[in-house]
């Protein structure tokens, strides 16, 4: 029974994954992505993936789908929003199935896995949390975690950089022109205080279940949009000294959490167990704060309103 | 058949399909859309993966959470430069590609 | 008990939202489909969440319940205006 619905399910994914190809229309494509993105979440709580689930609910078909109905948008202003038909293509479709068919043989004569089970179960005491994915990311794997946050500061300042010049200084994203007494005005007052909350419920939880500085802070830039967008509040312009101190608190703490752990003679990044518990909440809430700016940032996109000088 | 290699099988599938929008597609929103597919079956290929044996293994996870926050920032970075071509040249395709 | 209480409301809540989905392929208009799918769907998802509820544990899954049911509720409403909106400027732009 619950492996028709697994079957059911998989078939759905593919089904809307094919309609986002081959659709007519480039909205039409966004939106199908959007719907994929929330069965693929339900997919990975199939697996037993829970922090997954709430990672790809929350970016892959959140954040992203935002991300591209505003690119869809901006293109349309310039005047590019039409689709380019694309005639098939022999050679993709070929490209195509052959890696779809070398994958599928090489998931049957792929090896099991070592189990990393008792290890990981001995070590999960001394990481100073109780969630294995949480103690992966910010402790055994800290390496990852901190460069993938230089990864997002990056991706940042390379979007900051396509900024026109006589933009330079404004409000980061496009101008809102929202009806102060409408619906969405409304909507932009009453979720924001619910979405904190789930936020940074999500960010303390994740040390022991599912949740952590990745999801927490996803929800907390969801709120932060929702409230640009409805004109709740202004988003701050480009390079304001405070924001800045925002987007590399998450580094910067891990770092520093780092040479205290070579301070304490245990190595760089390493943490000692006495210390673990505190600096990984450190950590997990500087990230959390860096994260929520930084992704909340990357989807307003540069500042596109001229500036007076 | 399990239901893990059922969903490796759909991840493989989306591999196929995501690249086959890479590189049949014209207009560069839907590329980055088909790339962003690829990306989302290589994870569930891996998931699935690390989901054999007893349950599913903490490390894979991790590394595909890092991998979708990574996918995003791409992905604007990604967009920031279309929005800014488009800007120039007033299309969305790539010069050596229009008709 | 609890789980036939469980079939019975999650499959009224099934039909609600096979009639909402008929309505949104059917129906010939923007604003008749928003009316289709925001009112047949929210119920739908009312009659869920109810014939879950009769599953949960605790009181606290309940009440989790029931605030995704108002949240969604919520956000319907709020889309369903802005899409009203911007299909009504299209036709006046037209």
């Amino acid at each position: 029974m619950t492996f028709v619905l697994d079957a059911v399910l998989c078939a759905l994914i593919l089904g809307v994954a094919a309609a986002t190809i081959a659709g007519h229309g480039v909205f039409r494509a966004i939106v199908f992505f959007i719907v994929y993105g929330l069965l693929v979440a339900v997919g990975w709580v199939r697996l037993g993936a829970v922090d997954v689930a709430l990672a790809e609910a929350a970016i892959g078909a959140g954040l992203t789908g935002v991300l591209f109905l505003a690119a869809y948008g901006r293109l349309g202003r310039e005047g590019a929003g039409g689709d380019a038909p694309a005639p098939a293509h022999l050679p993709a479709a070929m490209a195509g199935l052959g890696v779809t068919c070398a994958l599928g043989w090489a998931w049957s004569a792929l090896p099991l896995p070592d189990r990393p089970g008792p290890q990981l179960a001995e070590a999960l005491p001394m990481s100073g949390v109780e969630n294995p994915v949480t103690a992966v990311l910010l402790n055994f794997r800290a390496w990852d975690t901190l460069l993938e946050s230089v990864v997002l500061l990056a991706a940042l300042t390379g979007l900051w950089m396509l900024t026109r010049d006589a933009a330079w200084g404004g409000r980061i994203g496009l101008p809102q022109h929202v009806r102060p007494d409408g619906v969405m005005a409304g909507f932009g007052r009453v979720l924001p205080p619910l979405g904190l909350l789930v936020g940074v419920y999500l960010v303390y939880i994740g040390a022991d279940r599912p949740g952590g500085a990745f999801q927490g802070g996803t929800v907390l830039a969801a709120v932060g949009l929702v409230a640009a967008l409805a004109g709740a509040v202004r988003p701050p312009r480009i390079g304001a000294t405070r924001w800045r101190a925002a987007l590399v608190a998450g580094p910067l703490v891990f770092l520093l959490a780092g040479l205290a752990g070579a301070a304490l003679g245990a190595g760089f990044l390493t943490l000692p167990p006495q210390i673990a518990g505190a600096a990984l909440f450190a950590i997990e809430v500087a990230l959390a704060a860096s994260i929520a700016v930084t992704l909340a940032f990357l989807v307003l996109g540069p500042p596109e309103e001229t500036i007076t000088r | 058949m399990t239901a893990l290699t059922l969903y490796a099988l759909t991840g493989a599938a989306l591999i196929g399909l995501g690249l086959y929008g890479l590189i049949a597609a014209r207009h560069l929103l839907r590329r980055i859309v088909a790339f962003n597919l690829l990306g989302s079956g290589l994870f569930l290929y891996l998931g699935a993966a690390g989901a054999r044996g007893d349950g599913p293994d903490p490390v894979p996870q991790a590394l595909i959470i890092t991998g979708i926050v990574v996918a995003l920032s791409a992905s604007a970075l990604a967009v920031g430069l279309l929005v800014a071509g488009a800007r120039l040249s007033g299309r969305a395709t790539l010069p050596e590609e229009a008709e | 008990m609890a789980d036939v209480a469980t079939v019975v409301l999650t499959g009224i809540g099934l039909f609600f939202f096979l009639a909402g989905t008929a309505g949104l392929m059917r129906f010939p208009d923007t604003f008749s489909r928003l009316h289709a799918l925001t009112k047949a769907d929210n119920l739908g998802l009312g009659f869920i969440a109810l014939g879950v509820a009769f599953q949960a544990a605790t009181w606290r899954e309940v009440a989790l319940l029931a605030l995704i049911w108002a949240l969604a509720l919520l956000a319907a409403g709020t889309v369903s205006q802005l899409v009203a909106r911007a299909a009504l400027g299209e036709e006046e732009t037209r």
